[in-house]
């Protein structure tokens, strides 16, 4: 504010000794504790001077003596203890640590809620990482733009999402390896990670097709050849054969994302099947991601709830959470042409997956896979702010009030 | 803080519908439309009643029991109401911090920004817009909430003008903007009974703000940006003066400060439920339109941006009201939705409409679906549907808002209530054939079905997105 507030309370047309009047006041109360309440409003009215011919409404409140200066308060931070902490995974590994990668990340170790820093600092920051598929998908137009030219190339991809869109991480979605698309080989799919993993030196997550059967296969073989170098498998649910999955995960060297439809029992339980094989460092779960207006609600809740759980002690549900932001673009919300009074889509389109990652971010979300370059961009610019706690300018708030917009 | 402030209040969790009824009557005389004072009790303690609905509670002999009452079931949060009418908002009234643990009451209200510097047909214009914003979600109409007039001139006669422009224009509350008492307070004169939220008691105007609030019985916002011990003395001494009805701005920093803010907001409403810190416990007001202090040079659309997903963060940590510049469609929409997710009781289950659903043109061989009315399978289900571009029917059964394989599992999803769906919804009248696709999660009424109905029974996938892909195959195949 360019002017102080004293100054401003004086006012333009107001007599400009309000404040003595004011002050005056005060004295008079300090020696008086005798003087009423109606004594008192005849000397404060502030707009009676410009004003005098209206009638003021009669006040109902109690007669008690009113403060005349601040009466101080502490305030004390609300600080609780947590049992629980979420555990630390390690994302990637380089040269030295057995893989080929030039980045590396750590995600979770939360020992309080998401960003209550001033309980506990983030101790990392939640990664994202960009989705590519291995053929050419239906896209929304908003996303498609910006792909446009690297639809029928997922190296090539690959390197736009690095190296202009920011990402942290890289997934591939295998989506030819379907039985009911083109159900081609593990083989197949192991050049396809190939030709990326050498594009990009991020860590990779591996996406399967959903198929059961076929993702364990194609898996297995990627988690052989890629040996060590710490990949996220996405993912291992209840209906695949777990002790299998956790096996070559374990012996190969790479980290397991345990996926559950929305059910923190179901959760847990595969947690535990999991842990009989694989040590904890070693799986990210995600519990599902619905979009913004497509019962975000439960994702919301779920996950927060998982991760108060988490820190009260419940050793199942204290592993880093992802979230398959991407399903944003599921609600028709973020694509669909409408009205004109919504447009344009290609702004609101990318603010639905925003929205949906900044929701999940303070439910404790540490690993986004996200789609458009906007969002992208957006959540990276929060968190960052966020976990720098770079401090703002408080006196400068005030002045959106008279702000000339 | 003293012992005084701080009192430890029984969590909302542990009330117990015994202790409400200890105080109740006891003469079960349904005066409130309950079949018994148990049954009220219930009803209150989930908040789906108020106490004041129990008439013989009113009555003189039963004044203490009354207050006991209102006491026990005071949330920890006060709620404040602005505004006249049936447009009246109420804010605040929250009785948890996370809303698995109950349910959030009183949706963020959302107000949108006109200043007394605008041309009378812009500022008419943007109040008739607000008003008129409208957008049908899962058979709900999702609105905005109020208009705030901000005086951008710091002149009381031109702000007077303006809020008596708007007041005459609108029935949304308002919430009146300036630091400078006299402003408001011609603001004030010009609706002088519209109760309006005043925007903001400082630590430099405290007092005559104060007197304003009481003289036209209005809630006052208090303002200490980023100073949460300021903003605490501000509500002791507005309290103590006798303001009783408070809004609490701890500030909303748009770039830097922005981990301060979510701390803040955080912080206030964890010392009010968790603590009973009755000087936190008052509604909190979020202004995502501080993006627009800092643009600069930059494009509006950045501003806008910002904004939009300021206001999304701030509705997921407890902002009570936000102030928005921004009226466009494609920003509001997001924060708008997601407050409608956000304060859906998780209590229910969220259902929709049973009855049948047409997709595209169906002709008379067109596949017939079924699903639950749960609103989270049918929305899915109904994309999935919408995005494979077929001709189709489906049937919306009523399982009282449970998903398929829990209705199954519970017996709210039965062959007679698939029959009766398929006898009332007259689809039989629409198609030729009598073949009934239904959801992979509920095989094992498939014999039950095709006895009751008489309808062919083809098992269909397991999960909706294998919709287009089954229909393209089996459905096709099949007929």
């Amino acid at each position: 504010m360019p002017k102080n507030e004293k100054n401003e309370a004086i006012g333009l047309k107001l007599s400009p000794n309000l404040l003595e009047l004011l002050a005056k006041l005060q004295e008079v109360e300090l020696e008086d504790f005798e003087m009423n309440v109606g004594d008192l409003e005849i000397w404060i009215q502030p707009g009676a001077i410009s004003a005098p011919a209206v009638v003021r409404p009669k006040s109902t409140v109690p007669l008690k003596v009113k403060p005349t200066g601040l009466l101080e308060a502490d305030f004390i931070p609300p600080i609780e203890t947590y049992l629980g902490r979420v555990a630390e995974v390690k994302l990637g590994a380089t040269k030295s640590e057995g893989g080929s990668r030039g980045k590396t990340y750590v995600i979770g170790g939360e020992a309080a809620p998401a960003f209550y820093s001033f309980e506990k600092p983030m101790p990392h920051p939640p990664v994202i990482s960009v989705d590519v598929f291995d053929m050419k998908v239906p896209l929304a137009k908003a996303v498609k733009m910006h792909v446009k030219d690297v639809l029928d190339d997922p190296a090539a991809w690959a390197k736009l999402a690095v190296e202009k869109f920011g990402a942290d991480l890289l997934t591939v979605h295998l989506i030819t390896i379907d039985p009911l698309v083109k159900n081609t080989s593990p083989k197949e799919a192991v050049k396809t990670v190939e030709r990326v993993a050498q594009a990009v030196d991020v860590p990779l997550v591996i996406g399967g097709c959903g198929d059961p059967v076929k993702d364990t296969a194609v898996f297995e073989e990627i988690a052989e050849t890629f040996a060590g170098e710490r990949f996220l498998i996405s993912s291992i649910t209840r209906d695949m054969d777990v002790e299998r999955c956790a096996g070559f995960v374990k012996k190969h060297g790479h980290v397991a994302l345990s996926f559950t439809p929305m059910d923190l029992n179901m959760a847990r339980e595969l947690n535990r099947r999991l842990y009989d094989f694989l040590p904890k460092e070693n799986i990210v779960m995600d519990l599902t991601t619905a979009a913004l207006g497509y019962g975000l609600d439960y994702a919301f809740t779920n996950m927060e709830r998982a991760r108060l759980a988490a820190l009260m002690g419940d050793p199942e549900l204290a592993h880093p959470m992802s979230s398959g932001t991407t399903n944003a673009w599921a609600a028709r919300e973020a694509w669909l042409e409408m009205t004109p009074e919504w447009e344009p889509r290609e702004l609101r389109g990318p603010l639905w997956e925003v929205t949906t990652a900044l929701t999940l971010l303070l439910a404790g979300v540490d690993l986004f896979m996200m789609m458009h370059p906007a969002a992208v961009k957006t959540l990276k610019d929060v968190t960052q702010q966020l976990l720098s706690r770079s401090s703002g300018n408080a006196g400068k708030l005030v002045e959106w009030v008279s702000a000339k917009i | 803080m003293s012992e005084r402030e701080v009192k430890g209040k029984v969590g909302i969790k542990e009330l117990s519908p015994i202790d409400v009824y200890k105080l109740l009557p006891k003469t079960n005389c349904k005066e409130c439309g309950e079949e018994n004072c148990m049954a009220f009790a219930t009803k209150l303690v989930n908040r789906e009643l108020a106490v004041e609905q129990c008439a013989p509670l009113l009555k003189k002999e039963n004044a203490k029991a009354y207050s006991q009452l209102k006491d026990m079931l005071k949330p920890p949060v006060k709620e404040v109401t602005i505004g006249e009418g049936d447009k009246a908002v109420k804010i605040g009234g929250k009785l948890v911090m996370y809303r698995h643990e109950f349910a959030y009451f009183n949706p963020t209200a959302i107000a949108i920004d006109v200043t007394d510097e605008m041309a009378e047909e812009e500022m008419l214009t943007r109040v008739r817009k607000t008003e008129g914003f409208s957008f049908e979600y899962i058979g709900q109409t999702l609105k905005l909430n109020m208009i705030a007039v901000r005086s951008t001139s710091n002149d009381p006669d031109k702000f007077k003008a303006a809020v008596k422009k708007v007041a005459e224009s609108t029935k949304l509350p308002l919430i009146l903007c300036s630091l400078n008492p006299n402003v408001l307070e011609a603001g004030l004169m010009a609706a002088p009974k519209s109760k309006p939220l005043l925007y903001a008691a400082t630590e430099s105007n405290w007092k005559e703000m104060a007197e304003l609030a009481l003289m036209y019985n209005c809630p006052l916002t208090v303002f200490a940006p980023n100073n949460l011990k300021l903003l605490r003395s501000l509500a002791k001494t507005l309290l103590t003066y006798g303001v009783e009805n408070l809004v609490l701005d701890p500030g909303t920093f748009a770039g830097d400060g922005v981990a301060d803010m979510l701390n803040n907001f955080a912080m206030i409403r964890r010392s009010a439920i968790k603590q009973g810190d009755e000087l936190l416990g008052f509604p909190i007001t979020g202004v995502p339109m501080t993006a627009w202090i800092e643009k600069g040079d930059a494009p509006e659309e950045l501003a806008k941006w910002k904004e939009a997903y300021l206001a999304a963060m701030l509705i997921v940590r407890f902002a009570d009201i936000l102030i928005i510049h921004n009226a466009d469609g494609w920003a509001l929409l997001p924060p708008v939705v997601l407050r409608q997710n956000i304060y859906t009781d998780p209590r229910k289950p969220v259902a929709v409409e049973p009855g049948l659903k047409v997709f595209g043109t169906p002709g008379e061989d067109a596949p017939v679906m079924f699903t639950t009315n749960f609103a989270l399978t049918y929305y899915t289900v109904a994309s999935d549907i919408e995005n494979a571009k077929v001709n189709a029917y489906l049937l919306v059964v009523d399982t009282e808002g449970i998903a398929v394989d829990s209705a199954v599992a519970g017996r709210k999803l039965t062959a007679e209530k698939v029959a009766d769906a398929i006898e009332a919804s007259g689809v039989g009248n629409k198609v030729k054939h009598r073949k009934l696709i239904i959801p992979g999660k509920s095989a094992r009424l498939s014999g039950e079905i095709e006895e009751l109905s008489g309808w062919q029974v083809i098992v269909g996938p397991r999960d909706s997105s294998d919709i287009p892909k089954f229909l393209q195959e089996k459905w096709q195949a099949s007929y």
